[in-house]
């Protein structure tokens, strides 16, 4: 009269069921990612939040930006140029220090972030056509407002001078140089290197954050005894939980692209099917990170922390905030360590300069060794038993 | 009582001086214990005791630092990988995913035991269990009955050779209990060996063996019948129409020679010692009390229990 037991003994498929046992665990994840409404929130909201902050709220459009003009001589001429720098409502002219020392200091204190200097003798060299040369230093730590200013600036000045009498009008080329000068981010990059950024940053988060949550959970919830009293292995357990969030790190990916392509017109000059490729192996890539934190920690906050301490680096020292060729030495070597700055070296060349899979191989390679190192670790940290 | 050969096909679980530390301090210490096949074994004993550590370390969840022992004949510390193919645990704590629905928990170890067509397994046990109707509700949102039923066919989807139980019956209405114990006894009819932590008497009587541990040491073990008579304990129950004088007695009994024990039970009183002649002229002047009626009796295996707590309480400090 039994219930419990099923009548007959179930059949049991043979082998050692690797597949079948991660499939197992793979289902169990994707339906509780289902139903876990506020991480699905955040599969979505972050990259658009982020995009939209990125993208529109801070780099745009910048207006109005301080600027400093040292004037070394007073004329027509350069009254012009200042009044042709305001039209470009890139620019407003807040101050005009008295010498160079003036100028620099106003740029280093970030009072201003353009300063402009206009040498004397001036307007003589330029009726003469000797072409003289007009300095401009710009503060590129935000690059993008830098960067498009300073495209603005010569093709603004060119045009206001065209209406100056004192320029012959025929002449087709710029009567002066403007020698411009991106200070503290010499790369001066511009909004389109933000985008495939952004990519890389936004999986780099919300992967870390998936796996590093995983093992940690099951422990605190206690669901990791059942676990742990069936036939499975660390391995079937980790491959199971890593490559629903794949899927996941993949959509997410995709939709940063489009956005990225559709609202802010980046290009993508190479080839999809390789950036398809390689990013799902960098997505890999985090997903064992966060694993390996999650066999680690002791608990969800440190697991929280320790995600929080690795997010900071690969922020700063993999070529996303400054150029990496730019950095010291010992932080490019922790950057090398990191699979983001392999992936963005990777995201930028394909989308923007069409580079094919024979340029990529060397960071291809490091994040795959990299993965490989992170679920090495893994395995070895998974504890089996409860002790 | 003192078989256990790794050969003996018979011997399910045969564990050998078994020692387990948690930072230094023994939890479980020097236990070995032997439970044959079709055999309901009550494990017992106080909160902290080391009830779920012994289970922990039979099924492979915890290794032990001292000790041998084999679980269906594969060794404890070896071959954990065979035992939890054949063995089904219910932990004390509610461990099942609460995520889940019902049907989700039974289909993931339906897959993991690798059993054919894992959701009509599922769905037969939901049948089975009488969880029909329940079966698409969340694991967590289920009433402790419930979820105790859910554990239950959980740790049998597979069909094991060994039940490892630790409290399945705390929180659960004593109709439900009784159909459980029914089914534990017909599943052992059917060669299935069930080891069950409980702290419940009833349930110990209908064990077919029992082991009493302490502080991590087996105090005594074998059939109820065999631990009252280990003990050694004389109990009198004294009675009185209506129960008067009884609270005076207890106070006056407390602590004397020979009186390990008293313990009121409505309108009488347990007095039990383990030293008879100590205890019978103590309680020889109070025998001649009209109102109060003595009678000898052979001690319940509660106040066995507590005499042996008592007594390794004070080895132990
Ligand atoms: N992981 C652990 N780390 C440290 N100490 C532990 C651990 N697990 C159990 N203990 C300690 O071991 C002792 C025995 O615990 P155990 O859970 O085995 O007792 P139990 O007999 O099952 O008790 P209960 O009847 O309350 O369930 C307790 O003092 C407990 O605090
Ligand atoms: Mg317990």
């Amino acid at each position: 009269m039994t219930h419990i037991l099923p009548t007959t003994a179930p059949r049991r498929s043979r082998g050692d069921g690797f597949l079948r046992k991660t499939w197992a665990v793979l289902i169990k994840e994707f339906i509780q990612l289902k139903r876990d409404r506020v991480s699905f929130a955040m599969i979505i909201m972050i990259p658009l939040i982020q995009l939209m902050l990125f993208g529109y709220a801070i780099n745009t459009n910048p207006r109005d930006l301080p600027t400093a003009v040292l004037f070394q001589e007073h004329n027509d001429l350069t009254r012009s140029i200042v009044a042709a720098l305001q039209n470009t409502r890139y620019f407003k002219v807040t101050e005009f220090p008295a010498n160079e020392v003036e100028l620099d200091k106003l740029l280093a204190s970030g009072k201003v972030l353009f300063a402009i200097e206009i040498p004397a003798n001036f307007e003589r060299a330029v009726r003469r056509g000797d072409k003289p040369a007009m300095w401009v230093a710009a503060d590129a730590t935000d690059p993008v407002a830098a960067g498009s200013a300073l495209g603005a600036l010569g093709m603004a000045v060119q045009t206001a001078l065209a209406h100056d009498r004192a320029v012959p009008a025929a002449q087709p080329q710029m009567p002066f140089e403007i020698r411009s000068h991106a200070r503290y981010n010499p790369a001066g990059q511009t909004q389109l290197n933000i985008v495939p950024g952004l990519v890389g940053t936004i999986l780099t988060m919300t992967m870390l954050v998936f796996t590093a949550l995983s093992v940690t959970r099951e422990i605190e919830r206690g669901t990791m005894e059942t676990l742990l009293a069936m036939p499975i292995t660390p391995i079937e357990i980790m491959f199971g939980k890593i490559i629903p969030y794949v899927f996941v790190g993949f959509a997410q990916a995709s939709l940063i692209i489009f956005i990225g392509v559709f609202l802010f017109g980046v290009p993508i000059i190479g080839n999809l099917a390789v950036l398809a490729a390689l990013s799902t192996l960098f997505i890999a890539c985090n997903l064992a990170t966060g694993y390996t934190f999650s066999t680690v920690a002791q608990n969800q906050l440190q697991a929280m922390q320790m995600t929080l301490m690795y997010f900071l680096p690969n922020i700063l020292l993999s070529g996303f905030m400054f150029p990496f060729a730019g950095m010291p030495v010992w932080a490019q070597w922790i950057g090398e360590a990191l699979p983001l700055t392999h992936y963005l070296r990777i995201v930028r060349s394909i989308m923007l300069k069409g580079s094919s899979v024979s340029d990529l191989h060397y960071d291809a390679a490091a994040m795959f060794v990299l993965m490989l190192v992170a679920m090495a670790v893994a395995v070895m940290r998974f504890r089996r038993t409860l002790d | 009582m003192t078989l256990g050969h790794e050969s003996d096909h018979d011997v399910v679980i045969d564990v050998h001086h078994l020692t387990k530390k948690f930072d230094g301090r023994a939890v479980v210490r020097d236990l070995s214990m032997q439970v044959k096949r079709g055999q309901i074994y009550g494990f017992l004993g106080p909160n902290g005791s080391g009830k779920t550590t012994t289970i922990r370390m039979l099924c492979g969840l915890l290794t032990p630092d001292e000790g041998t022992g084999t679980c269906l004949g594969y060794d404890l510390r070896t071959q954990t990988d065979q035992i939890k193919t054949q063995v089904g645990y219910m932990t004390q704590r509610f461990s099942l995913y609460q995520d889940l629905s019902v049907r989700e928990n039974l289909e993931f170890i339906a897959r993991i035991y690798g059993i054919d067509k894992p959701s009509a397994a599922a769905r037969a046990a939901v049948e089975r269990l009488g969880l029909t109707g329940r079966e698409n509700q969340l694991a967590g949102e289920l009433s402790g009955g419930w979820k105790q039923r859910l554990a239950l066919g959980a740790c049998t989807l597979s069909g094991p050779q060994l039940l490892l139980l630790d409290e399945p019956t705390a929180g659960v209405d004593p109709k439900a209990r009784r159909e459980f114990w029914n089914e534990i006894h017909a599943l052992a009819a059917n060669g299935l060996t069930v080891l069950v932590s409980t702290h419940y008497m009833d349930e110990a009587e209908r064990c077919h063996e029992i082991a009493y541990i302490a502080y991590g040491e087996l105090l005594a073990r074998g059939t109820v019948q065999e631990v009252i008579e280990q003990s050694h304990l004389t109990t009198f129950i004294v009675s009185s129409a209506n129960g008067t004088g009884l609270a005076e007695l207890t106070h006056e009994l407390t602590g004397r020679a020979g009186v390990d024990m008293v313990a009121p039970f409505g309108t009488s009183l347990h007095v039990s010692g383990r030293d008879a002649k100590a205890l019978e002229a103590t309680i020889a002047p109070y025998r001649e009390h009209k109102a109060l009626e003595w009678k000898r009796s052979a001690p319940s295996l509660e106040d066995v229990f507590i005499d042996l707590m008592s007594k390794s309480r004070d080895n132990f400090q």
